[in-house]
């Protein structure tokens, strides 16, 4: 931290001084080119992106059907996202995807890079490659469509199931009530792996090999190694999987919308999905966007501090 | 490095079935996609008669030259405008420094983790009263806006590696800012720009949402959206609908096969920056 503050206030004083020597017309000139650059993008993001936001916030004090007069109701559709059962599950339902689109694509990406960077090199390895990133360019609609058909009732998993003599376990695991979410979180950690494989491989490569010579010669094993030379040496890698993976658990939509459409029931219905429900089908605009409020501020409470762990004793 | 070969043959066998579960779903598309049309196929199962005709059915129902089109009018309309405004702001934060950038750089990452959905809702209302809902620009529009925090993140980050000598050098030889952004920085940061551009293609090519809640015609949406329309009208027939998402996925095989490379570096640093 000490270092990190120090480096910045020199940094500082260097832009000071340089302010300092430049004559002070080109200074002034300067600026105002300076800001003309900035005002293309700013007013693009500004219309599209923070007047949207501050609509967002407005709507979400209102009760409004989105085409009659609306009206001024305060905080109650806050109340009503974190009090009523129904959105609370939906709201949960995301953290539940985290298991999946987090926790199952960053340990086995750790398995299966470490296992990479050991006996795929070559031709092997860079096929290998190819194919785990090949969910990461397709919409995530066309992941939707693949895997509901995989898991449909006549689908390959039920296919194999039978064919090893589980035929009893067979059945529409996306129609399922206890099923379905599992099986979303799924598809999402399908699409999600070879991100992380790739990611930390490449992570991996940066660590010096020297260490893992001298790990060898005292006589650290598979295992002993990874514990302490490769998790370690990967803490940033890591920081940056479980961000991008957290915010496509909780911002969730395509997959969910193509899969099951939010069913059955509730039982797979995201924060996202509920937003475009409830906004384009239920005529709800106040309470969408209190339920867009809420997913903005939960994205921020969960990122925010991953990103200060990941990056502690860097800089 | 030395491995013992029992290590590598379990390690290669992990991998070809992490890799046989990353092509089941495609391979299984593919299964169902040559059985008769309207038939009702069973998981994956050899095609003793394989139907490519309904390839040609799907690419006339979905009508793939006109979708193609439209998702390239809209990547044409996002992804140079984008590139260009976010560099020049990300120059104008990262290099000339000025007063207030650095307030205007934490606005612009106020928008950094900010779900597309969050603001989905006034985005249609916006588009609705500017006129243009049902029209490419519906999408063109807001995505160039909703780029803006991650491409001026991204170009901030090239620019402010470069060192201001250069530009002191520059300017001592009577350069402009607008020479020192165009002859000197532009040319130097290439590398930067077409990985952005690449990330900036793939993103839009597979925008859902906003095809979805603001372009109903799935003839002016991009890819993504177009797929999901397609999915809409043809659930129930299993091969046409496996056929034509196949189809539609074909353009987006065919480039990343071809540009791999390219493909997988900037996708990788996009996620280590952002």
């Amino acid at each position: 931290m000490d270092d990190s503050s120090l480096l910045q206030s020199s940094h500082r004083t260097n832009v000071a001084t340089e302010l300092r020597t430049r004559p002070s017309r080109r200074v002034r000139s300067s600026n105002v080119v300076g800001w003309l650059f900035v005002v293309p993008a700013l007013v693009m993001y500004a219309a599209f992106v923070l007047l949207p936001l501050v609509l967002t916030v407005q709507y979400s004090l209102y009760h409004w059907d989105g085409i009659g007069p609306s009206q001024w109701v305060g905080l109650k559709n806050y109340v009503t996202v974190l009090t009523d059962p129904d959105l609370l599950g939906v709201i949960l339902n995301a953290f539940k995807l985290i298991v999946f689109f987090t926790l199952l694509p960053v340990s086995l990406g750790l398995v299966v890079a470490s296992i990479m960077r050991r006996v795929a090199t070559g031709r092997f390895g860079t096929m290998a490659r190819t194919i785990l990133f090949l969910p990461q360019i397709i919409p995530l609609v066309a992941a939707g469509i693949a895997w509901k058909w995989v898991l449909s009732t006549s689908g390959v998993v039920n296919q194999i199931l039978s064919a090893i003599g589980l035929g009893g376990v067979t059945r529409a695991w996306l129609g399922d009530f206890d099923f379905a979410l599992p099986a979303v979180g799924i598809i999402g950690a399908w699409v999600l792996i070879g991100l992380c494989t790739i990611l930390l491989l490449t992570g991996m490569s940066k660590i010096d090999p020297a260490l893992y010579e001298s790990a060898r010669i005292d006589g650290a094993g598979a295992v002993r190694e990874f514990r302490s030379i490769t998790l370690p040496g990967l803490r940033q890698e890591i920081g940056v999987c479980i961000t991008v993976t957290v915010i496509a658990a909780l911002a969730s939509f395509d997959i969910v919308y193509v899969a099951t459409g939010g069913g059955p029931g509730l039982a797979t219905t995201v924060p996202g999905l509920d937003i475009y429900q409830l906004a384009f089908a239920g005529r709800e605009v106040g309470l969408a966007s209190a339920l867009a409020v809420v997913l903005f501020i939960l994205v921020l409470a969960c990122v925010l501090p991953i990103q200060r762990l990941a990056r502690g004793d860097e800089t | 490095m030395i491995v013992a070969r029992r290590e590598v043959l379990t390690g290669r066998l992990v991998l070809l079935v992490i890799v046989a579960i990353t092509v089941l779903p495609f391979l299984s598309l593919l299964s169902a996609a040559l059985q008769p049309s309207n038939s009702d196929p069973l998981g994956i199962q050899w095609p003793s008669d394989p139907q490519w005709s309904n390839f040609v059915d799907a690419f006339n129902v979905a009508q793939m030259p006109a979708l193609l089109w439209s998702s390239i009018l809209i990547v044409v309309g996002v992804v140079p405008i984008a590139v260009v405004i976010s560099t020049m702001a990300g120059f104008a934060i990262g290099h000339l420094r000025i007063i207030g950038g650095r307030f205007i750089f934490l606005l612009f990452l106020l928008g950094l983790t900010l779900p597309f959905e969050g603001i989905i809702t006034p985005l249609y209302y916006l588009v609705r009263d500017l006129g243009i809902l049902n029209t490419k620009w519906a999408i063109i529009l807001p995505l160039i806006g909703l780029y803006m925090p991650f491409a001026v993140f991204w170009m901030r980050a090239h620019f402010i590696n470069m060192p201001t000598e250069l530009s002191e050098a520059a300017r001592v030889d009577g350069a402009s800012t607008l020479d020192l952004f165009w002859r000197i920085h532009l040319p130097l940061a290439r590398p930067a720009l077409s990985a952005l551009a690449i990330l900036l293609s793939v993103w839009t090519w597979n925008q859902f949402l906003l095809a979805l809640v603001l372009v109903d015609d799935p003839l002016q949406r991009t890819m993504a959206g177009a797929l999901g329309a397609y999915q809409g009208h043809y659930a129930t027939n299993i091969p046409l609908l496996c056929a034509g998402s196949l189809l539609i996925l074909t353009p987006t095989l065919i480039i990343f096969l071809v540009f791999q490379r390219q493909f997988i570096s900037a996708l990788l640093q996009g996620s280590l920056k952002g």
